[in-house]
């Protein structure tokens, strides 16, 4: 690491200079109102975290409600982060330290703290007002509900207050400034430098002179009082992660994708359209490639969710990487077009986020319910290409690979990431340009002999011929399209035959997809745990915690559903038995039993949450 | 901007010879024979040579993109780019070509139930973003490839098939939505009057912005005559009044009716019988207030002897949404780090470790 680590000056003194205790990791959970800024908190944390070298995961928890009222239940915000010396792929199952900035955050996160745990809340807020608001009948301080946990309650309003009453600031921003004072405590805590998040607000707030001063006021203050009171009683330290050499940045799944994507057009010289509709959890890849005109991105708001596939798939008609982003509800609205696409075998790339569902469901929370639908949910025999990421930096992996298969192959790719991925946050390696995946795309530019719909030997791609190219007029369609020629045809046997060959084009993308990897035993063992998406995290910190007690368990994780790796049954034969864990009532279980006829178990979550690694690691334990 | 591309000498002369031919594509054309579509089509593969001379367009660069219904398998007859896309969407795949592609020319084939029904919500937001699409709209007030169900312009009381009693469904004036959403050309043409309709395909083609053009096309299998009473070359004089840009509304076969206002309301006088000329409302296309526009999209329900209007009853100029978002683009990409790909992925805080 190149990080500072040189003292600060103010951590001279007081009774800080005491041993602190080092441990392995440490999960924080941030959580407050929406307006007490916790997000911001989380991501200073973070940043402060990476620098000292650790291993990092967080998750946002946001609150339903855009502005829900003030101390509310509904309103609060939260932000988890796992920091560690070792390497860790999940914001951790139960975080072991809250910053609660009122009673209704105390309330809606204690059952998640770890027995024991460590409870900083703002005592300020402790009134009847908030208690009430919150539906405490008493202080929860005073009835035991706390018994057990080491609190405290520090008042963090008035202190912060206090320590910015020179600033000139007024009344309102500085109260604002109290989650830095927070901050500054966990700072102290956790033995980190001060200088390192001093330096990240100069940048975030340096322009704005007061609110800066302000802010490195209270974060100050909160570091020294927690130096100086001698109530913190434990101080802690994590220390440096073996991570790969190499420049980092964090990066959370939506953020990914956008990258990914931008990245992948490039690979391809192809312009990259995105036509979307807003829909929570997908919004912030729309807003994301809305700055990317520079890379040469047009991005489509559209009237609706069919609108913003159509528009899409025009653009790959006319030559472009037609992206379009939704969740389950608006990929229920595209159906009928993916079909369009499949038929007229465009490059057409279908991001959905997935979230709780039926119907509208849990808009925030995190579901892996839409797998069965990506591979049915269209009219008709139409088989189209899916692609998971398995983590939030995977979500750039993946977007690539997508653009990789939709264009080889002329195919429509499903793209499934969901809501805990679109939020979390993990650190990225960053990439040389030159290690990138290169993406070779042609046009058919040769009129002579020119037919729409004769296939590539190899991969069953049909020409791309777009327009502005003479020669090559020709016209798609939905009707079934006669075999090379693409004219309209209702034969019987040309229909059996297309629908034989789109269905053969998606199965030779297996040729083409790296094969599927054992983590733990390759030979076989007594239990396989696969996954697909964003149970990567969990499954594998699940598989190493129990292997590492001796239990012989292996995983193995799909990031291409359809087609499946070429290996897939190759590797389910051998092992006892198979453990799918999904988000979901056993989708990629009812593919694995009816597609290879075997026998596997299911662990099923529908709670709008990801797997806590526990929970996988006891599911194993039992079948071992 | 996305520049025009420079054509060459050759390509300029090819254009110059293009004709009739060259757009038609090899394809039997399979519309019930006496429909209105024959016509229509007939019109636009005419037309097309000229529009691409007259705008040095070469076929390449013209797409036809339609929905579904009988008249949207009108790109399977044009030996151009085409695309027969689904019910109602076609102006999704044609604004999604359109900007990706701004040098295209690009032409939407609908009709009355693919555009104001299925398809309602993507029309209006076509028309208002202005997206530089030519939209033909052939309305025949009836579903003819699901053999004869009435539809969003059918009239009340209509029996169809799915209708033993009569509609009670009340129409809607396919105008008067264009006219709301903001729509910057609107214009109307009778598939029979085949000089007309030409004209109006080249003005449309010549409009930079959303075009939208009703097309009265008589379905002779399930809704036979349904715009005789006007349509009829007998009567077409006296019952139409084509349009015309700062000309006093004067109709009839010897041009001796004309319009005027009387308060709100439109009346027919005689120009033979002593009304004066000078009385009479006056054309124009270019204002942006949308009353007279309105106004005529009704005409003919002002009273029995108010006639049907054809020609063209806006023509605004106004920036389209594909050159706004084009121009934005190329201020983009004249940034530093514009398609610096080393910069796109180093973005944000990084860290680095040893
Ligand atoms: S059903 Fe009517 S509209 Fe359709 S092709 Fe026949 S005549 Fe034309």
């Amino acid at each position: 690491m190149v990080v500072e680590t040189q003292a600060s000056p103010l951590q001279d003194g007081g009774s800080g200079d005491s041993d602190p205790k080092v441990v392995d990791k440490v999960v924080i959970r941030f959580a407050g109102d929406s307006g007490d800024g916790m997000q911001i908190t989380g991501s200073f944390f973070t940043h402060n975290s990476a620098l000292a070298g650790n291993d990092i995961s967080t998750l946002p928890d946001f609150p339903a409600e855009i502005r829900a009222p003030a101390g509310t239940l509904p309103g609060v915000s939260g932000f988890q982060l796992n920091f560690s010396s070792l390497q860790i792929m999940t914001p951790g199952d139960t975080p072991e330290v809250l910053v609660a900035m009122n009673p209704a955050a105390l309330k809606v996160n204690l059952r998640d703290l770890v027995r024991g745990g460590t409870i900083i809340l703002n005592s300020d807020t402790f009134r009847k007002n908030n208690l009430k608001k919150a539906g405490y009948t008493e202080d929860p301080r005073e009835t035991g509900d706390l018994e057990g946990y080491n609190v405290h309650a520090v008042p963090l309003t008035s202190l912060t207050l206090e320590a910015v009453k020179d600033t000139g600031i007024s009344h309102k921003l500085a109260g604002r400034c109290k989650n830095m004072f927070a901050l500054g405590i966990m700072l102290w805590m956790y033995d980190r430098s001060l200088e390192a998040t001093l330096g990240l607000m100069t940048k975030k707030f340096g322009k704005m002179e007061e609110v800066f001063e302000a802010n490195k006021k209270a974060l100050t203050a909160g570091y020294n009082y927690a130096d100086t009171v001698e109530v913190f009683t434990g101080r802690f330290q994590v220390g440096k992660a073996k991570l790969v050499p190499g420049t980092y940045r964090m990066l959370m799944g939506n953020q990914a994708a956008v990258l990914g994507f931008v990245a992948g057009a490039q690979l391809a010289k192809r312009p990259l359209f995105y036509g979307s509709y807003p829909i929570t959890p997908a919004s912030s890849i729309l807003e994301g490639l809305s700055n990317f005109k520079h890379f040469g991105v047009k991005t489509f708001q559209a009237e609706d969710e069919i609108a913003a596939v159509g528009s899409s798939i025009g653009a790959a008609f006319g030559g472009a990487i037609g992206l379009t982003g939704t969740s389950g509800p608006g990929v229920a609205l595209k159906a009928e077009a993916i079909g369009l696409a499949a038929m007229t075998e465009l490059p057409l790339i279908v991001i959905n986020v997935q979230r709780g569902g039926p119907s509208t469901g849990l808009p925030t929370k995190t579901e892996q319910a839409d797998l069965l639908q990506a591979m049915f949910g269209r009219n008709g025999e139409c088989p189209v290409a899916i692609v998971a990421p398995q983590s939030p930096a995977d979500c750039f992996t993946m977007a690539i690979e997508a653009i990789r298969i939709a264009t080889k192959y002329m195919v429509p790719v499903m793209y499934l990431s969901d809501g805990y991925l679109a939020n979390g946050a993990e650190p990225w390696s960053i990439p040389e340009v030159e290690d990138l995946p290169g993406i070779e795309v042609k046009n058919a530019t040769d009129p002579e002999g020119f037919l729409p719909y004769q296939r590539d030997p190899e991969t069953l791609a049909r020409p791309w011929a777009i327009p502005g190219t003479p020669g090559t007029e020709h016209r798609l369609g939905g009707l079934e399209k006669q075999e090379n020629t693409g004219n309209v045809s209702y034969d019987p046997e040309n229909h059996q035959k297309m629908t034989l060959l789109r269905a053969e084009k998606v199965e030779r993308i297996a040729q083409s997809i790296p094969e599927l990897e054992v983590h733990g035993d390759p030979d076989g063992g007594d239990v396989l745990v696969l996954g697909w998406g964003s149970t990567y995290g969990s499954i594998t910190s699940a598989v190493n915690r129990v292997r590492d007690r001796g239990g012989r368990v292996s995983s193995a994780h799909l990031r291409h559903l359809n087609p499946f790796p070429a290996n897939i049954e190759e590797v389910l034969g051998k092992f006892k038995k198979i453990l799918i864990p999904e988000l979901n009532m056993g989708q990629l279980l009812f593919l694995i039993r009816a597609r290879f006829c075997i026998e596997a178990e299911g662990l099923n979550k529908v709670q709008g949450q990801p797997f806590q690694i526990g929970e996988i690691e006891q599911k194993i334990e039992e079948l071992l | 901007m996305t520049a025009k591309p420079e054509l060459s000498p050759e390509k300029i002369k090819e254009i110059e010879e293009y004709d009739r031919k060259i757009f038609t594509s090899d394809q039997i054309v399979r519309w019930c024979p006496g429909c209105g579509d024959y016509s229509i089509l007939a019109q636009m593969q005419k037309t097309m040579p000229e529009i691409c001379q007259e705008q040095g367009i070469p076929r390449e660069n013209v797409a036809v993109v339609s929905g579904i219904g009988c008249s949207s398998r009108f790109p399977y007859y044009m030996n151009t780019y085409g695309f027969h896309s689904i019910h109602g969407r076609a102006p999704t795949f044609a604004s999604g070509l359109k900007i990706s592609r701004p040098e295209l020319q690009v032409w939407v084939v609908t009709g009355d139930g693919d555009a104001l029904s299925i398809g309602g919500n993507h029309l209006i937001h076509a028309l208002r973003r202005n997206v530089d699409l030519k939209i033909l709209l052939f309305n025949n007030r009836i579903y003819g490839l699901t053999k004869g169900q009435y539809s969003p312009t059918s009239e009340q009381g209509k029996k169809t098939k799915s209708t033993p009693q009569g509609s009670v469904d009340y129409p809607i004036n396919p105008l008067s939505l264009a006219l709301a959403a903001e729509a910057t050309f609107v214009a109307r043409t009778i598939d029979a009057d085949t000089k007309h309709l030409a004209s109006i395909l080249k003005r449309a083609a010549r409009h930079k912005g959303s075009a939208f053009i009703e097309i009265y096309q008589n379905c002779n299998i399930f809704n036979d005559g349904a715009f005789k009473s006007f349509a009829d070359k007998k009567v077409r004089d006296d019952r139409t009044i084509v349009l015309e840009h700062g000309q006093p509304m004067v109709f009839g076969k010897e041009k001796d009716k004309g319009i005027r206002l009387d308060g709100l309301k439109p009346v027919v006088v005689d120009l033979a019988n002593g009304a004066d000329e000078s009385s009479l409302l006056v054309h124009d296309e270019k204002t942006t207030d949308p009353t007279l526009a309105n106004l005529l999209a009704r005409l003919e329900e002002a009273d029995e002897s108010t006639p049907v209007p054809v020609g063209v009853f806006r023509a605004l100029d106004k920036p389209t949404y594909d050159g706004l978002l084009d121009e934005q683009v190329a201020t983009a990409q004249e940034q530093p780090n514009a398609g610096d790909m080393a910069a796109l992925l180093a973005g944000g805080e990084t860290w680095t470790v040893q």
